[in-house]
């Protein structure tokens, strides 16, 4: 992997950039009703408005905290027993068969269920996004212990590591791009759950937003939630990339160039 | 080539064969005593009655598939026997400390994610992190070579370098027994002899017991006091190499040293079977 050239980045914007200037020609001759797609323009000028009453950060930033809130409980839990499971083959004996009869579960089927247990408040959420990123996480952890190259192990065995360094020196580093690949794929999965999770049952946050517009026909409004959930998620990707470059520094795929 | 080389066959027939001075060794002896290993029924190891005096550079030859990295994984702790026993040093009480004993495998398994000087602490052991013990790994890493890539992570090395960090990091704990399993399997053949080079000074330099399983007889003859053949499970062959050091490879001691134990080799193979 070569580090791109400057033109390369300008490049990747031409495609979005055109298709905004062709959304916003469109609605202005209006070909596109407002009632259908409101024009970009709307679009910030709603943002602006909301921005303004407070209320737009205000509700990005609940959505913020249920998602982040949810990752770490569902992630960490995942991640304990994606070690355990993955070290241990008597842990996995116990528990990976029942894990994995639960993982066929939708965890949005779950949603009925959740409201009767938890009504519409912060822990209805927060349970539902600590569900669905648990199994990437579980999964991919166990799976990069798993993978860890038996030689290393050996290697590492006949060089007298204890058990504490043989896990931090080989067991861990080893299983770390397994890792960050469940990583990015909870991510995915934490905001799809947000999403739905506070269109359906919520009284704060982006998706209660987009319902609230919904009843007043803010098509504008609905538009930017969407628009705020895309990017959000975007941020958290390129974020678990950044960690993930700086971690695994050592990884041919992750080196510019040789060296 | 000849020209030079024949003067020097006389010169070293008429000198009673000797090694270059080497310091006090500080190896440990190896003894194995009815040593046997069976995975399930089928026997690997039978019988195995060895003494290595401290010291000495052993290399053990065979087929694959004749145990001969079996016996290097017994004696290392890497497997456990089925019968008999063996231990380093004088007394069969005596266990050597730690790092006393080292292997350097046919890959070089290096930790990909820990930099070179990192790797060679790992032959440290515990002791890694003080900054004495740093000087030590990197004083280590000079004496193969490369220690101007202290900072590099193991990928971008090539396979030949990696092997010598891997030898740093086998000597760095100052072993008494050091043993190879082909450790030079995999390398070509000018880096090969570059490394055999370096493992015969480094072995000169520092006295250690060294234990080679190889499957190549040159390599073998070129580097080792003795060569062990191991056959069936058994020791078929034991061969004192009295040749003066360095030895040329090719030279006509060398050759004729390595046909004698290559037609021992083969002469019970059936054609087809592994080499």
């Amino acid at each position: 992997m070569t580090r791109a050239p400057s033109w390369h980045a300008l490049i990747q914007w031409i495609v979005p950039i055109s298709l905004i200037a062709a959304w916003q020609l469109l609605c202005s001759i209006g070909y596109l009703s407002d009632r259908v797609l409101p024009a970009p323009s709307d679009v910030v000028a709603a943002a602006w408005g909301l921005l303004r009453s407070g209320e737009l950060v205000r509700n990005i930033w609940v959505s913020f905290w249920r998602a982040i809130v949810g990752l770490a409980i569902g992630g960490s839990i995942g991640f304990v027993l994606g070690l355990a499971n993955g070290l241990s083959r008597r842990s996995e004996l116990v528990l990976d068969s029942t894990l994995q009869m639960v993982r066929n579960i939708p965890h949005l089927a779950l949603i009925p269920l959740v409201i009767l247990w938890f009504g519409i408040d912060e822990t209805a959420k927060i349970f539902l996004v600590a569900l669905g990123v648990f199994f990437p996480v579980y999964i991919n952890t166990q799976h990069g212990i798993r993978s860890v190259d038996a030689h290393l192990v050996e290697m590492g065995r006949t060089y007298g590591m204890t058990r504490a360094a043989l896990f931090w020196r080989v067991y861990f580093p080893g299983a770390l791009p397994s890792i960050f690949v469940g990583l990015r794929y909870a991510l995915g999965i934490m905001w799809l759950t947000l999403i739905v999770a506070e269109t359906i049952a919520a009284s704060s946050g982006i998706g209660y937003m987009a319902m609230q517009a919904r009843e007043f026909l803010r098509v504008d409004v609905v538009v930017l939630s969407i628009l705020i959930y895309a990017l959000l998620g975007k941020l958290a990707d390129s974020a678990a990339r950044v960690l993930e470059r700086r971690c695994l520094g050592w990884h041919p795929a992750f080196q510019k160039g040789p060296a | 080539m000849t020209a030079h080389a024949l003067p020097r066959i006389e010169d070293a027939a008429a000198r009673v064969p000797h090694r270059e001075p080497v310091p006090a060794p500080r190896g440990l002896a190896i003894t194995a005593r009815s040593l046997e290993k069976s995975f399930g029924v089928h026997p690997v190891l039978r019988r195995i009655d060895l003494h290595v005096p401290a010291g000495q550079f052993v290399a053990i030859v065979g087929r694959s598939g004749c145990g001969k990295s079996t016996l290097l994984r017994l004696l290392l702790g890497l497997d456990p026997p089925s019968a008999g026993r063996f231990w380093f040093g004088d007394r069969a009480e005596a266990t050597p400390g730690p790092g006393a004993v080292r292997i350097m495998f046919q890959e070089p398994r290096l930790l990909p994610w820990a930099q070179v000087l990192a790797n060679v602490e790992v032959g440290l052991g515990d002791g890694g992190r003080a900054a004495e013990a740093r000087q030590r790994a990197l004083a280590t890493l000079r004496s193969v070579g490369l220690d101007h890539r202290r900072d590099d992570w193991p990928a971008v090395l090539s396979g030949g370098q990696q092997q010598r960090v891997a030898l740093a990091r086998a000597l760095v704990s100052r072993p008494q027994v050091l043993a190879f399993d082909e450790p030079l399997g995999a390398l070509d053949a000018l880096t090969r002899i570059s490394m055999q080079r370096l493992l015969e000074q480094v072995w000169l330099d520092q006295g250690f017991t060294a234990i080679m399983v190889t499957h190549d007889v040159a390599e073998a003859v070129t580097l080792a006091d003795r060569v062990l053949m191991i056959e069936d499970g058994e020791i078929a062959l034991d061969v004192a190499i009295d040749l003066p050091r360095p030895r040329e490879r090719g030279s006509s001691e060398v050759a004729e040293l390595e046909g004698r134990i290559l037609r021992e080799l083969i002469k019970n193979a059936a054609p087809g079977d592994d080499a």
